[in-house]
């Protein structure tokens, strides 16, 4: 753009993000495979802790992406709530109402399905 | 505060005027527009998914051991490493994409080539994973038997562990055939021929005193499927319709066949993402080494498919939690 003389480059910044990142999809793979009992034959806000762990840590990563290789960070702050919040209010409400609603599909269904014969 | 009005006909009216409340470009703008309905888009499958993952909650397949292949290494059961390879191969292609933006912003037009190219490889490299993942799916492993009432039942060994069809069903020396167009009416066509019948299937059964069965119910304290005793099997077996081999959108031998759908969808809807993401990846390489970009200026265009690329690799993280992890 304009500023091109004035441009930093960020390229230790991007490295350092993309670590973070691999660090985070390893430690999920790795409890994805050995899932420690502990953590997955627990119940906890509807599911267990595990999956808990599993969803915070990949906000985690969609923050660093989302701040730092799409330049959110970077941005007015005017367009990053017009982006940030419009997407996680209305997908939160969404995944709310969907999930609350497979639930309930699940108590009236359940019971008449057959697993004896 | 300045007005732009419709008699303004310079360069500034068509960039939506020199008035930018966002601080960013008109291009910039829609191509957040376009991430932000695609992710809502996306956000309904993926919930689509767990409302019916919550529907059948007590017999859903187990993701680890439907996804249990590594290419070159058949036989070895090692769940997730394939698909964990590919997210780690899309993370790196955002981070060369990245570098090219960076690259873009010093106008160094040999480094924006380099890292565009390394960008398209990994692009590419991921699709062909993905086509291999729903080959080695579609081809399936065990085998099952589907019931009257659509149920899946697997055969398992003494240890608990899955056994393929082929291990123990007897080959009879009846000759199956074939439907097709040429036996029958023209719109009158067979699925292809599982390997093995129903009744060689339940004859090697009887024959193998060691193995038995399970269905598709889970045991949810401990999270396992419920493997049924063996006296019992038989009258299970009793209301046997089919043999299924691997997965597709109508029968899927892993269990309910709304995975196989939501797998086929989710997954597909994503590749044809990347697919796109390829061809403007393409389209923007070509334009940066014939220099269009240094010409105009200002590597921009870059910035905004980059913007897209980066939105398929945040989608891929979503799909890999909720479909391989949780």
């Amino acid at each position: 753009m304009t500023h091109t003389q004035e441009y930093t480059s960020h390229t230790k910044l991007i490295w350092k993000v993309f670590i973070i990142l691999s660090v985070i999809t390893g430690v999920e793979v790795f409890l994805g495979i050995d899932k420690p009992d502990f953590l997955y034959l627990t119940k906890f806000l509807g599911t267990n802790l595990l999956n808990l762990i599993f969803i915070i840590l990949t906000l985690v990563k969609a923050y660093y992406i989302v701040w730092f290789f799409m330049h959110m960070a970077n941005e007015k702050k005017s367009l990053r709530r017009a982006v940030v919040w419009t997407a996680f209010f209305l997908i939160a409400y969404l995944t709310a109402l969907l999930l609350i609603e497979g639930e309930y599909i699940h108590n009236v269904l359940g019971p008449l399905t057959k697993w004896n014969y | 505060m300045e007005v732009t009005t419709a008699t303004e006909t310079n360069q500034a009216t068509w960039d939506g005027g020199k008035n930018k409340p966002l601080g960013a470009s008109y291009g910039k703008l829609m191509m957040w527009f376009f991430i932000l309905s695609d992710a809502l888009t996306f956000s309904a499958f993926l919930g689509g998914y767990g409302l019916t993952r919550f529907k059948y909650i007590e017999s859903w397949p187990i993701a680890d051991e439907v996804f249990t292949h590594v290419p070159f290494l058949h036989g070895v059961n090692a769940p997730m490493y394939y698909v964990a390879f590919m997210t780690f191969i899309l993370i790196l292609s955002s981070v060369t994409m990245v570098l090219a933006v960076d690259a873009g912003h010093q106008m160094k037009k040999d480094k924006v080539t380099i890292y565009m190219l390394f960008t398209i490889i990994g692009g590419l490299i991921f699709l062909s994973s993905q086509a291999w993942e729903w080959k080695t799916f579609i081809k399936g492993e065990y085998g099952a038997i589907q019931l009257k009432d659509g149920k899946i039942i697997q055969f398992v060994d003494k240890t608990g562990h899955q056994i393929a069809l082929d291990k123990f069903a007897i080959h009879s020396n009846r000759e199956r055939v074939q439907l097709n167009r040429a036996k029958g009416l023209w719109f009158m066509s067979g699925s292809k021929l599982p390997p093995f019948s129903v009744n060689e299937v339940i004859e090697g059964f009887k024959s193998h005193p060691e193995i038995t069965i399970r269905t598709e119910q889970l045991n949810l304290d401990t999270k396992q499927k419920i493997i049924i005793p063996r006296d019992k099997a038989m009258f299970f077996l009793k209301r046997a319709k089919a043999v299924v081999k691997g997965a597709n959108l109508k029968v899927n031998e892993y269990g309910k066949t709304t995975f196989a759908d939501f797998f086929f969808f989710i997954t597909g809807f994503h590749g044809f993402h990347v697919f796109t993401g390829i061809t403007i990846n393409i389209i923007i390489f070509f334009n940066v080494i014939l220099g269009t970009y240094e010409r105009r200026g200002s590597y921009e265009m870059v910035e905004k498919v980059g913007l897209y690329w980066h939105f398929v690799d945040l989608v891929w993280v979503f799909v890999f939690t909720f479909f391989y992890l949780i």
